[in-house]
């Protein structure tokens, strides 16, 4: 159990200093590399608690899909940081004033003499059943309208960002389907006449 | 042997550091973003520790939909960023004030 407590505050420090290095570090690109080490500590922190199948997730899906959108888009546009940076010391008492107050006044909520094992005993090891079977009976029983929502959602994203990004470029070779409806047979065919030559005397 | 709340207080710290992200990079959309996925994260984080601690299979449920929407939002917050860019050249978030009448 131990061992349980040790790997709790390795990975919880490290995921609470990546996160502080998402919000202050000067460089987009960093930050959002700081982003995926918040990720992956936290998908870690999520298979301690016997979620193996949501750590997964965090994983291909966060570092493997959003992070990889959000690096694409940092390096793709030529951003000046400077600009970007102003107000960070004059905004940075502020924050960390309602960041401190906020910790304070959850920590007092979150004490164990509310949350603690008297109220939420130490749930029992896992024995048998994997988590990604459990989570399956559920998603595809109880949940499957809302399941059938979230991939409409995701149909959504995928045409919201296209047409969001999409532009016409000049000179782009793409079909007219009213012109090709409209054309007739003269703009297509020329028939020729040809005269036949006579075959008298020729050879093979 | 932990504790529910130690659970809790880590994502509320994280919670924490992700709302003064919002406050010191208010020029910055990128951050910003970030910051509201790092958000999404600590609450995901709760949802897991009551899903675990009260057996509950909901509570997973509830993180795979708030993945989806999340991985939604940030695609569609990001093409709007760079049809932004692509447009002002600039992601500065003073500088965006078309709508302001």
């Amino acid at each position: 159990m131990v061992v349980e407590q040790v790997l709790f505050f390795a990975l919880g420090g490290m995921l609470l200093l990546a996160g502080l290095g998402v919000v202050t570090l000067k460089n987009p690109v960093h930050a959002a590399m700081s982003l995926v080490l918040t990720f992956f500590t936290s998908s870690m922190l999520w298979i301690l608690l016997r979620a193996e199948f949501l750590g997964i997730v965090l994983i291909l899906v966060y570092v493997g899909a959003v992070m990889v959108l959000f690096l694409f888009v940092v390096m793709m546009l030529d951003i000046n940081v400077t600009p970007l940076r102003e107000g960070f010391a004059r905004f940075l008492p502020v924050g960390a004033t309602v960041a401190a107050l906020m910790a304070v006044q959850m920590i007092m909520v979150l004490s164990s003499k509310h949350f603690g094992f008297d109220q939420f005993a130490q749930p029992a090891a896992v024995t048998e059943g994997s988590n990604t079977e459990a989570l399956g009976l559920e998603l595809y029983t109880n949940y499957v309208y809302p399941f059938e929502i979230a991939a409409v959602i995701l149909l959504v994203a995928i045409v919201a960002a296209i047409t969001l990004t999409h532009r016409k470029r000049e000179g782009g070779k793409t079909q007219n389907i009213d012109k090709q409806v409209q054309v007739r047979r003269d703009d297509r065919l020329r028939i020729v006449k040809v005269a036949s030559e006579s075959n008298e005397g020729g050879g093979t | 042997m932990i504790p529910l709340n130690w659970w809790l207080i880590l994502a509320a710290l994280l919670f924490c550091i992700s709302v003064a992200g919002i406050f010191i990079n208010r020029k910055n959309l990128i951050v910003l973003l970030m910051a509201i996925e790092l958000m999404l994260l600590s609450v995901n984080m709760n949802f897991v520790a009551f899903s675990r601690y009260l057996d509950d299979m909901a509570g997973q449920v509830f993180v795979f939909f708030i993945l989806t929407v999340a991985a939604a939002e940030a695609a569609i917050g990001l093409a709007i960023l760079v049809v932004l860019f692509r447009n002002r050249r600039t992601i500065n978030v003073g500088e965006i004030d078309s709508l302001r009448g």
